[in-house]
């Protein structure tokens, strides 16, 4: 598929940011299920081997060898992909992709329940509803994002509300200016799984270590004519201080 | 991927009844072509369309089971641009519409001349329905075969062989079949249909070898420095995000252990393939139908091996976001 559209919208995610709360997966659920794409049913919630629905989830890895580790928390929806392996192969056309903004949706009526899309993404990100028997996956909210009714800045999908960290932005990859454009561009966003050529189009933020580099001389007083610690002494009422600042 | 049984008994049982009208066709062919000079009873045609008409019918019930709103099943032909599974939902109906045609028109013993070759061979009608219906069993098996064979990151289904297995595994049971049915029938297309289970059977075998071989040597493009975009060499899932269950850990991974999977490969090499090859030396030897009718049934078991191995076998890359619990 050759389509453009007229926006994409998507989510940029910084690794560096999150810190694993969950709180992206519960607030999701609980707008979802409520929702426009709801109910995500759950199978046998206070039971034994429970099962249920998701659009988001937050895994967590492990880089190195015990001591030198790095814990990596990694939120993981469907990334609303520019060039979707999942549309074109489903039969009835219920996955499309919107024209307007570039999500992928699933319409529920059309949906026969063949689960031939979730074969079709290589991310895991279709989960089927095995009580209303059709597929389901993140909508990037579309429910909220565009609801006049809503103030202007809660117009967001409701993860990104949720996140504490400020670890999920929100906007269109298509617009080089939007805050995710230039997140993506100065931060070295990344896709995932990028030999697969379906070009998602969240993307992620590495990792990057910001150390502070101490010089020795900053540990000693560089200001200190009298090569002296202690209070110095008051210098006149008049003279100006060596950092300009009169120490009256 | 988890092996489902409406799949499995659609892709063989609708390989088979393929099979068998692609059997019928050729007989025909055969005498057309002045290849054996007793002409065949058309009734032989007659039962044996319905035969593979009921092939293809189980199969395609079967497929419903499939389907979680098989109500909406109608729709599934809408996408038929892009999608080899909405082509194929096209096909099944079109091979079985030509096969009620092509066993009608022997029924009516409807044979009117369509047009003459300069040979002064003819074309008559259930011939020219038999070659279309050939062509669209053909059809079909390539839809059936492309809807696992276009998943690129399925790398153990993306390869023509795929489709040339579905093809060759199909057509080998329906001619398996067809012989046993030409020796209850007396048909003198006999020989030629027991040439050609064997040929058939011996070739998807060979087909079969050279996936498993493929698939042995297949180096995974994917992995978890891929999967999160961490390049580190050191890199494992501590947790999957839950500990429930979940779709993405049903759906993608094959309910055998470890140590199942070698002998079942082994069980359908020898079901599917080595045991109905010698029960139809046998058979071809003594002249007995009886050896070609067991050699069906124990290459249709061996099928069904076959299959669930064909799904057991892939390695779906989105596994690799679902190994740990915590
Ligand atoms: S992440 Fe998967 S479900 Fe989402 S658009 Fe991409 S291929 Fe489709
Ligand atoms: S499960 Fe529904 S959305 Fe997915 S391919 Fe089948 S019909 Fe299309
Ligand atoms: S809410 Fe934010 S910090 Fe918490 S897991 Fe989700 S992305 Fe990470």
């Amino acid at each position: 598929m050759t389509d453009t559209y007229a926006k994409q919208l998507a989510l940029v995610i910084d690794l560096n940011t999150c810190v694993g709360c969950q709180a992206c997966v519960t607030s999701c659920k609980s707008w979802n299920t409520s929702g426009w794409a709801g109910p995500m049913t759950d199978d046998n919630p206070y039971d034994a081997d429970p099962a249920g629905i998701f659009f988001n989830r937050v895994q967590t890895y492990e880089a190195g060898v015990f001591p030198r580790t790095e814990t990596i928390h990694f939120p993981k929806s469907c990334l609303h992909c520019e060039d979707p392996p999942c549309v074109p192969v489903c039969p009835t056309k219920a996955s499309y992709k919107r024209q307007e903004d570039g999500i992928v949706l699933v319409d529920y009526d059309k949906c026969i329940g063949c689960k031939y899309c979730s074969w079709a993404c290589p991310y895991g990100a279709r989960e089927f509803d095995e009580s209303e028997g059709v597929m389901k996956k993140c909508t990037l909210c579309v429910d909220r994002i565009y609801d006049a009714d809503l103030p202007e800045a809660e117009r967001k999908p409701a993860c990104v509300l949720a996140c504490p960290a400020g670890a999920r932005l929100f906007g269109d990859i298509s617009d080089p200016d939007s805050e995710v454009s230039i997140a993506i561009r100065e931060e070295g966003g990344y896709q995932l799984m990028p030999e697969w050529a379906a070009k998602p189009s969240n993307h992620y933020l590495p990792r990057r270590k910001s150390r502070r580099v101490i010089h020795a001389d900053e540990l000693v007083r560089a200001d200190n004519p009298l090569r002296k610690e202690g209070p110095l002494p008051k210098p006149d009422e008049k003279a100006p201080s060596l950092d300009d600042v009169t120490s009256w | 991927m988890r092996p489902a049984f409406s799949v499995i008994f659609l892709t063989t049982l609708t390989g088979a009844g393929q099979g068998l009208f692609l059997a019928l066709v050729a007989g025909q062919f055969y005498w057309v072509i002045g290849a054996t000079p007793v002409l065949e009873a058309a009734n032989f045609y007659v039962l044996g369309s319905l035969l593979a008409f009921c092939f293809l019918g189980i199969g395609l019930l079967s497929s419903f089971f499939h389907l979680a709103h098989p109500e909406r099943a109608w729709r599934s032909a809408a996408a038929w641009r892009t999608s080899w599974l909405s082509r194929e939902v096209i096909a099944l109906p079109l091979v079985m519409g030509l096969l009620l045609a092509y066993g009608g028109v022997h029924w009516l013993g409807w044979r009117p001349v369509l047009m003459t070759f300069g040979n002064m061979k003819d074309l008559d009608l259930p011939m020219a329905v038999g070659y279309l219906g050939a062509g669209a069993a053909i059809l079909l098996f390539v839809c059936t075969g492309m809807i696992y064979a276009c998943m690129k990151f399925i790398q153990e289904w993306a390869s023509p062989l795929t489709v040339l297995n579905f093809t060759l595994m199909g057509s080998a049971s329906g001619f398996v079949f067809v012989t046993a049915y030409a020796g209850v029938m007396a048909s003198p297309l006999w020989d030629f249909y027991a040439a050609g289970a064997l040929i058939l059977t011996v070739s998807a075998l060979l087909g079969r070898l050279a996936s498993l071989l493929r698939n042995r040597i297949l180096k995974p493009k994917s992995s978890l420095q891929s999967a999160i975009g961490v390049r580190h060499r050191n890199l494992r899932q501590i947790s999957r995000g839950f500990t429930a269950g979940s779709f993405n850990l049903k759906e993608f991974f094959h309910p055998g252990s470890p140590g199942l999977l070698p002998f079942l490969t082994g069980f359908y090499l020898i079901a599917a393939f080595a045991a109905p090859i010698l029960l139809m030396a046998i058979g071809w030897r003594y002249q007995s139908a009886i050896f070609f009718a067991l050699a069906f049934v124990i290459q249709y078991a061996g099928l069904i091996v076959e299959r669930w191995m064909f799904f057991a076998e892939a390695r779906h890359p989105q596994n690799l976001y679902y190994q740990k619990a915590a």
